[in-house]
């Protein structure tokens, strides 16, 4: 049965409603244009990021144990170009430290929304995410003591050499070793730091890496002067940011910021900053001039596996 | 959560052109992880009785040197004691000694750290059991052995630790099943063990479940090799009223 309601009591009611459907329509108009992360992002009011801890100079802690670093400058571009799209200027931000293990999982399980760090973009990884476009090119090469006598990767035979488990230069040093036969004898440590303990003790007597954070390890050890990178670079690679797989509005945005950077010079004065200026904890210069590669990649940001393949 | 599930990259031949599929690395993991619990379980054992009777002993120096070992390295996280032994002991050393051990094969160099740090690390927890053990048998025995001539090294071989073995084989049990585990530890070094396995399967093949799932079970097949021998030990040792039931 219906109740019987006064002219006064509907007057009421149907004010109230139009009320309550002035005070949502705003945020269904924009829920219903968002989807995915964003809509997530937009939902929670905080978005999650992903950075590492020690990855010098792409994402590191300064002195106060802010994370900082040249990813950390694009992550912070991203973020502004997220508050604008999600139109919340006073979006929370939650830092998260991720490892090569976790970040995978702890994207797709929705802990991280995205991540700008120093993850190489390859077939496997983009089975499980998406990658935007590129960041950044490295070279896989070796660093050592002056004097080693290591020029290069033929003088590897017999040695000791210690690499970052999992990394490409794992993979291809282990390729190396199998197909010259070379019998060198390989430690695979488990962080940066691992590595370069490793080598600085005298474990080994040559390291492989990506060549930018090479310079960044030497940065950290006592005496940088005594160490030298050198080496053909046995691989190209790209670190690219990762979002959730099939997200096509997320990687569009940071696709579009990504470019943006890079073509408009901003990209440029961040490199300036991280590689060619003194940085924190020491001070340090790294030195590292911008390659052929990542100036290749700045005129025409890209997202391909293949840095080599123009 | 859109997972992409792929088992059959399990069979697949490995990324870095050695001669092995993932299964492989899983089975190779297995065997290191199996010897290195066992290998460090009889180093645990026998450090573990030797202080375990030291604690007992009546002499003033003896319990104070065992009371020590057990509080060093009872005490002491067990990751921190790997790093102990394997990037800080070779630098105490003299430097040619050094030098030796960080020149010896990377493998050899990750076994024998994780053997020492395991066994020694373990066997502090297994002095205490035997310990507890010893004290908990009847004083009088101890007294009818010396009275009837025995020594105090033949009292502990033949009228102590008998009976003390079989009433602490149901916590020792634990102890062998706890130091499989614990043997994980080693991957923080570089031991390829299982851990270091599961972590290398989930950076080559990028799928972490499926990875995960089968080094579980692994952990699990070799639990329950453990349990076997240990219920076929107590089987063998068995004498009526002297296992604590």
């Amino acid at each position: 049965m219906m109740p019987v309601l006064s002219t006064v009591q509907r007057r009421v009611r149907t004010a109230a409603a139009v009320a309550l459907m002035a005070a949502i329509a705003p945020s269904m108009a924009l829920a219903a244009d968002l989807s995915g992360t964003l809509k997530k992002v937009k939902d929670d009011g905080i978005v999650v990021v992903g950075f590492r801890e020690a990855s010098i100079p792409f994402s590191y802690y300064n002195d106060a144990k802010q994370p900082i670093g040249y990813s950390i400058d694009f992550t912070n571009l991203i973020l502004d170009g997220i508050r604008k799209q999600v139109n919340a200027p006073d979006l929370k931000v939650r830092w998260l430290p991720i490892t090569s293990q976790n970040r995978i999982s702890l994207l797709q399980n929705g802990t991280i929304d995205f991540e700008c760090t120093t993850t190489t973009h390859n077939a496997s990884r983009e089975q499980q995410v998406d990658f935007s476009n590129s960041l950044f090119i490295i070279g896989t090469r070796l660093m050592t003591k002056k004097d080693s006598g290591i020029k290069d990767f033929a003088d590897l035979k017999g040695q000791t050499v210690v690499v970052g488990a999992g990394t490409t230069s794992e993979v291809l040093l282990r390729k190396l070793n199998v197909d010259q036969k070379m019998d060198m004898r390989i430690i695979s440590a488990k962080d940066h730091a691992e590595s370069s303990l490793t080598l600085s003790t005298g474990r080994a007597k040559a390291m492989m890496m990506d060549d930018a954070l090479l310079a960044g390890e030497r940065a950290k050890l006592s005496d940088p002067k005594d160490y030298v990178i050198t080496g053909k670079p046995q691989s190209y690679e790209a670190y690219g940011c990762m979002v959730r797989k099939g997200d096509a509005e997320m990687k569009k945005l940071l696709d579009d910021v990504i470019a943006q950077t890079e073509t408009s010079g901003k990209g440029e004065a961040i490199y300036k900053k991280w590689f060619m200026s003194p940085i924190p904890p020491k001070n340090l210069n790294l030195d590292f001039a911008m390659s052929e590669a990542m100036q290749h990649l700045f005129a025409h940001p890209n997202a391909k596996i293949d840095p080599e393949a123009k | 959560m859109n997972y992409h599930w792929n088992w059959s990259v399990l069979l697949q031949q490995v990324a870095t052109g050695e001669n092995s599929t993932y299964l492989g690395w899983i089975a190779h993991g297995f065997v290191i992880t199996a010897m290195l619990t066992l290998v460090a379980w009889l180093l645990a054992l026998a450090l573990g009785t030797f202080f375990g009777v030291m604690r007992t002993l009546p002499g003033r120096w003896p319990r104070f040197v065992g009371m020590s070992y057990v509080s060093i390295f009872r005490n002491v996280p067990l990751i921190v004691q790997f790093f102990i032994w394997y990037f800080v002991v070779p630098e105490l050393l003299p430097k040619a000694m050094g030098d030796a051990i960080k020149n010896l094969d990377p493998t050899v160099q990750f076994f024998v750290t994780s053997v020492f740090a395991l066994g020694v690390y373990t066997g502090s927890r297994i002095c205490e059991q035997l310990r507890a053990g010893i004290q908990a048998l009847a004083r009088g025995q101890v007294h009818a052995a010396l009275a009837l001539g025995f020594t105090r090294a033949q009292m502990y071989r033949h009228i102590i630790l008998p009976q003390v073995f079989r009433r602490i084989l149901p916590p020792l049990t634990s102890e062998f099943l706890i130091i499989s585990k614990n043997s994980a530890v080693a991957s923080t070094i570089g031991l390829l063990e299982l851990s270091g396995q599961a972590r290398q399967l989930v950076d080559y093949t990028a799928q972490p479940y499926e990875s995960f799932i089968m080094v579980t079970l692994a952990y699990v097949a070799l639990n329950f090799l453990i349990l076997q021998l240990m219920s076929g030990v107590r089987r063998h040792f068995a004498r009526p009223g002297l296992m604590g039931e």
